[in-house]
């Protein structure tokens, strides 16, 4: 009889001898006939980063005892994309298209802070209209980004109808947001100034109708999931993590306000004018995933609140601010070839004047200088403080770009909260905390 | 109160010249820092007008810090050519932030005071910190880097501080002509009073240790691995300093200035497009 043995050590990782024990490689077989029975039960599993439970490139490597985790640890970087270093490159506009793409559920809150921050900078403001579009565009996306943390964080624990439903919920949130921004994802619509172009003329309506579908649907989350007995014993006492833990590790959004610290951004720190609006910070004392979970289900209610009050507050007016050295000059219009630069205001530029089409061309290709210095600009992103610390030397590009991400830091919260449980638990923390790993990479 | 762990290298015998210097002159102007900026002393000045900073003239203040930025000339990055469009002589100094004035406006006044009493009480010489600057509603405290980790302590322990939260530790690299070209910045929050600062230390790119904050705030771990990998600061005495993004065989340090940028070959003559670094620069 050959032992399984035999084949595994021909295979690329053979069984060696440490300091601390023979070390056996394993994919797979029988226990029993892999080592003989002089061994303890500690076992070093490596999970991700290509795994369906991991919530994306996430890698964890996990010592466990039997069943129970004694010692977990991420490893990241899977996902790097040097988003940070490429802004460097390119003008303080460009930098728009880049860190959309990094929290890519959370498209919007990127580009906000990151606008803030270059208007903080520049010392402008957005006008009014830009900045209830603004808000009622990240409440929208806040919404959609919500339902993807549910959707995927029910399939990693076996509610698959949980992920249908979300994703199905999703796709109204993203359908919403391709008819007003042109994309679903990555729309890079908020610019430094303002928006790239005005909403399109009945957006009001749609978003209305929207209101209305998400009102009827969310309540059936309830039904699914808040008080079926699997999802609560599922997550009710897992992935406990109390307030000092939280604000030792530095975790932010739902989960420090699952430990009953009522901290939001849009409250403490008012930006975009939230202050006008009329909506509730949803806290929980239990600061476990069950808590997570029903903050995150409160905060889609609230966030339809918001969004219905921006509706009514958004005046007729500009999206960009007035100066000319800083706005965007170009106009957007669907071609023949779909959407493009507006022919109609192409000729107007090459015809008014010599100057006005220099100016054009030097602000496209060369950008705005930023008057020298640094600022950080902390907004509230579904995962939590997502800060932009901007560099300017007074050129037309950035110095540095650094994005306090949420989800990076949040992640660092994964072994607090599953050592010493079982390895089951280990999918709901992860998931209870809700990592974007093209976030946390960058 | 403890010593900081692993900053004796640091603390105890300084290397490099540019370093050492800027801590005498950090030494020399305790007092400086509570009342936000006073008449420059001979060693600042001098530091102050180092050859590469020589286009930041002082506006007033003390001027601790080295110049954050580099120095431009000419225009679309034109070097050494016959450029006869005039851009050619146009000479911008580096930017270097201005200490502020006392009174620095809104809460920082009172928050200054504070700090400077905590530090008194709790025996950290003010010249910790090197100079203050407030720009754009935000409050900057440059810092002497052997002091970091006591600083930290302070700002979190404090009664009248009390910054529960470190947002975000991160580098910044300001090009390879900047003396001190390194910084590190730390974010505080604190969520008692509602408050935000930011600590900066610079260092020198031949020597750039600095301690680590982890031990007061366990979430700089990753911030200052993420440091560590793209910019090659070294935290003494962090836990377990290693990649966090790069793979753990990366060579260099993606995010510092002169890390070298992939060029793209392209099939005629050999010709290559260079890489966005080289390319003729409008800024």
């Amino acid at each position: 009889m050959t032992d399984i043995r035999d084949e595994v050590s021909d295979a690329y990782a053979p069984e060696r001898e440490t300091t601390e024990g023979t070390v056996y490689t394993v994919t797979g077989g029988d226990w029993d006939t892999l080592i003989d029975s002089e061994h303890d039960d500690r076992i070093v599993i490596n999970m991700g980063p290509q795994h369906p439970s991991t919530h994306g490139v996430l890698r964890l490597v996990l010592e466990l005892e039997g069943e129970t985790v004694t010692q977990a640890r991420s490893v990241i970087g899977y996902l790097h994309t040097g988003i940070e270093k490429n802004c460097e490159y390119r003008t303080w506009t460009q930098g728009v298209t880049f860190v959309t793409r990094m929290d890519y559920l959370a498209p919007l809150f990127n580009e906000a802070a990151y606008c803030l921050a270059v208007e903080k900078l520049l010392g402008v403001e957005a006008p009014r209209r830009a900045q209830v579009a603004r808000v009622l565009l990240m409440e929208l996306n806040r919404i959609g980004s919500h339902l993807v943390c549910l959707a995927t964080g029910g399939m990693e624990l076996g509610a698959l109808t949980g992920m249908t439903a979300g994703f199905r919920e999703r796709e109204e949130v993203l359908h919403l947001l391709e008819y007003l921004t042109g994309l679903r994802m990555n729309h890079a619509f908020i610019r430094p100034g303002g928006l790239a172009q005005d909403l399109p003329e009945d957006w009001a309506e749609k978003v209305t109708d929207f209101i209305k579908v998400m009102r009827s649907r969310l309540p059936d989350y309830d039904k699914l999931l808040t008080a079926q007995p699997i999802w609560r014993q599922r997550l009710e006492g897992v992935g406990y993590l109390p307030l000092d833990g939280c604000l030792a590790l530095g975790a932010t959004g739902p989960i420090l306000r699952s430990a009953g610290l009522p901290w939001d951004q849009r409250k403490v720190e008012p930006y975009l004018g939230y202050e006008e609006y009329d909506f509730e910070v949803p806290t929980a004392t239990e600061a476990d995933c069950y808590a997570r979970y029903r903050l995150r289900v409160a905060e889609m209610h609230e966030s339809l609140k918001i969004v219905e009050q921006a509706v009514k507050k958004m005046e007729p007016g500009p999206v960009m601010v007035e100066d000319r050295k800083i706005a965007w000059p170009a106009q957007l219009s669907i071609g023949s070839d779909g959407m493009g630069n507006s022919l109609e205001h192409v000729r107007k530029i090459m015809g008014q004047s010599m100057e006005s089409l220099i100016h054009h061309f030097k602000l496209v290709t060369e950008g705005f200088a930023v008057p020298a210095g640094q600022v950080y600009v902390p907004v509230e992103s579904p995962r939590g403080e997502l800060g932009y610390h901007l560099v300017s030397d007074g050129g037309t590009r950035p110095v540095r770009v650094h994005v306090r991400d949420p989800s990076f830091v949040n992640l660092q919260t994964m072994p607090a909260m599953s050592e010493g449980g079982m390895v089951a638990d280990v999918i709901a923390a992860v998931a209870s905390i809700d990592p974007v790993m093209g976030g946390v990479d960058r | 109160m403890t010593e900081p762990t692993g900053t004796s290298k640091d603390g105890a015998e300084p290397t490099g010249g540019p370093q050492s210097s800027s801590e005498e002159s950090g030494a020399a102007v305790e007092e400086h820092r509570a009342r936000g900026g006073e008449q420059p002393e001979a060693g600042e000045t001098e530091r102050a007008e180092d050859p590469s900073g020589n286009g930041a003239a002082p506006e007033g203040g003390t001027r601790l810090v080295g110049p954050a930025g580099r120095e431009r000339a000419g225009m679309f990055g034109v070097r050494g050519t016959g450029d006869t469009s005039g851009f050619g002589g146009l000479r911008l100094p580096a930017y270097a932030p201005a200490p502020a004035e006392r009174p620095f406006g809104g809460w920082f006044d009172e928050f200054a005071d504070d700090f400077a009493d905590a530090l008194d009480q709790r025996g950290i010489p003010r010249s910790a910190v090197q100079q203050v600057t407030v720009d754009r509603g935000e409050i900057t405290f440059y810092v002497q880097r052997e002091r970091v980790l006591d600083l930290a302590r302070t700002l979190r322990d404090d009664a009248a501080l009390r910054f529960e939260l470190c947002s975000s530790v991160s580098g910044v690299d300001y090009g390879e002509d900047v003396p001190q070209r390194l910084h590190v910045t730390y974010h505080l929050l604190s969520m008692t009073y509602r408050r935000r600062i930011r600590l900066e230390v610079a260092l020198d790119v031949d020597d750039p240790h600095v301690p680590s904050v982890v031990e007061v705030y366990p979430t700089a771990d990753w911030h200052e691995r993420e440091t560590w990998d793209m910019f090659g600061v070294i935290f003494d005495g962090h836990p377990a300093l290693t990649r966090i993004l790069m793979p753990d065989d990366w060579d260099g340090h993606p995010q510092r200035k002169d890390y070298p940028l992939g060029g793209i070959p392209v099939e005629y003559k050999g010709a290559e497009i260079p890489p966005p670094d080289e390319r003729r620069a409008y800024s």
